[in-house]
């Protein structure tokens, strides 16, 4: 689903690689952790997957796409598979919780009334029932990330990248987070979450990938946040 | 696509940037009435050259006893001269049409001329005007051949081109149309930087959705669709702007000062349906310049682009 071949990055105000010929596989409906510390090419890794950024040398498949060969017109197309969820929810606050769903699939012109129709199912399966027409600043920040996942989600995309969803949250919050995300991955939905919960990784027993300086250090597959050797 | 989503956007757009739209239409509408005063401008020099053209010719005048320079010297024109310059005039090409002015008929047009001041035209007798020739071009432009061929002829005293005698007036009237053109730069100019910052402020402000629509995969077409529109709205009610007021200019200043002032050249006046011309081209040139001003300032912020 998500393959980096050989991949450098190297932003060009920087002296040292961001990623530095980095070589991942994620399988179809997959959960893998990205684990290192700041600074060690973890958002770099996702802001390739999503093309925000391009790659100096190396090649990278997202769903079956290189993305050095994907014209700037169809990188939309290429998003609209992938969900995105960040540490700060990116929610627009003058919107309630149900128009910041739908907004999504507005952008994106999807009719009315499918929007009308997935947003409540959306809202369901994340657990915010009933808070529709709440805004996000009378939700906790937990109730918030859920709110963007919704959002990310809506469109029901093959990959759903997480930068540090639980960032903000406390440890209660981030295991209810950390549930719905495996919910997600069941169904089928490849994640990819980059963070620095050791406590989250090591209850998930997931792949974990390690990043350090924009190597990949360590590449498990039912991993620890810690090194287990 | 969704239209009308489109449209609140861009309607949302431009209730946040109420002063500074307004302000870009101001201008816009500014810089269009003066870019619509130059084409009305070119419009009446072209009328007046019509019209006038259409009357002046050359006129050669031939020798009365009071010409004292060669190669008159004081001798009147004989009836052999006059026969010579008129088989001249006849066998220049550019000549269209030439017809012969006596005395008497100068006569005539000098009492209608000064006929508010008696005592010139009591002094004066038939005598003492020459006669003359008129001679109408196939080609106003190429006087200076028959001039050239025509004077220093005996018998002739002096070939004029009354061309010669309107062009101050068609200089002031270019001069004012460059200074309406450079004017209208300037105003452009400034109208352009606005519409720059218009657009860049209405992106900034709404960093926080274009940074979810880029992330969600909206099409660079649907982001920039309503910053284009704003753009397109605000040169639109410019244009409309200058329509009125190159309106104004007609029915203020041509019919209500030019016109009357002078009454025995109604032809000579920039009508109606050139204005309403010159008014369509001026809205379609805001909508173009504005929306183009706007395509390509988000083609250079990276804001807006995936």
């Amino acid at each position: 689903m998500i393959s980096f071949d050989r991949v450098t990055k190297k932003y060009p105000t920087q002296t040292r690689p961001a990623l530095d010929t980095v070589s991942v596989e994620v399988a179809k409906g997959e959960f893998v952790f990205l684990v290192g510390q700041s600074g060690s090419g973890k958002s770099t890794f996702l802001r390739l997957v999503l093309r925000e950024e391009k790659t100096n040398h190396g090649t990278i498949h997202v769903a079956g796409k290189d993305l050095a060969r994907l014209a700037s017109w169809k990188v939309p197309g290429l998003r609209r598979q992938i969900g995105t969820v960040f540490q700060d929810f990116r929610l627009l606050p003058n919107k309630t919780v149900t128009e910041n769903v739908a907004f999504a699939l507005e952008v994106i012109g999807r009719p009315r009334h499918q929007i009308a129709k997935v947003v409540p199912e959306v809202l369901q399966l994340v657990g915010l029932q009933g808070k529709g027409e709440r805004m996000p600043d009378e939700l906790s920040g937990g109730e918030q990330q859920r709110v963007a996942i919704a959002r990310a989600f809506v469109n029901r995309p093959m990959i759903l990248l997480a930068d540090e969803p639980t960032g903000n949250l406390d440890p209660a919050t981030s295991v209810g987070i950390m549930k719905l995300l495996d919910r997600i991955n069941r169904v089928g939905t490849t994640v990819l979450m980059a963070t620095h919960d050791a406590a989250i990784v090591d209850s998930m027993r997931r792949r974990v990938v390690e990043l350090e300086g924009g190597h990949v250090v360590r590449d498990q597959s039912r991993g620890v946040y810690g090194y287990s050797h | 696509m969704r239209f009308r989503l489109v449209l609140s956007e861009m309607m949302i757009g431009l209730r946040r940037n109420l002063t500074l739209t307004l302000a870009v239409i101001i201008t816009v509408g500014v810089s269009l009435v003066l870019v619509g005063a130059a084409l009305i401008l070119s419009r009446q020099v072209d009328r007046l050259k019509g019209y006038w053209y259409d009357k002046v010719e050359v006129t050669v005048s031939l020798c009365t006893n009071t010409d004292t320079q060669a190669p008159c010297n004081d001798q009147p024109a004989t009836d052999a001269q006059r026969t010579q310059i008129s088989q001249a005039i006849a066998a220049l090409p550019e000549v269209q049409r030439v017809y012969y002015e006596s005395k008497q008929e100068a006569y005539q047009h000098f009492r209608d001329q000064f006929k508010d001041t008696p005592a010139l035209i009591n002094n004066t007798t038939p005598d003492q005007l020459p006669d003359s020739y008129r001679v109408k071009l196939r080609n106003p432009q190429k006087s200076a051949i028959v001039i050239s061929a025509l004077s220093g002829r005996p018998g002739v005293a002096e070939v004029v081109d009354q061309r010669e005698l309107l062009s101050p007036l068609f200089r002031m009237l270019h001069a004012f149309q460059k200074i309406a053109i450079g004017t209208a730069i300037g105003v452009l100019l400034a109208a352009i930087a606005l519409i720059v910052n218009t657009i860049r402020i209405a992106v900034f402000s709404r960093r926080r959705e274009i940074g979810i629509m880029r992330l969600v995969g909206a099409s660079n077409l649907y982001i920039e669709l309503p910053f284009l529109l704003e753009g397109a709205l605000a040169g639109l009610v410019g244009g409309l702007l200058a329509l009125v007021g190159v309106g104004l200019i007609e029915s203020v200043l041509v019919h209500g000062q030019l016109k009357p002032a002078f009454q025995f050249t109604q032809t000579a006046f920039v009508t109606w349906s050139d204005v309403r011309f010159i008014g369509i081209e001026l809205v379609v040139l805001g909508v173009l310049m504005s929306t183009i001003v706007a395509f390509l300032t988000l083609s250079f912020s990276r804001a807006t682009r995936v």
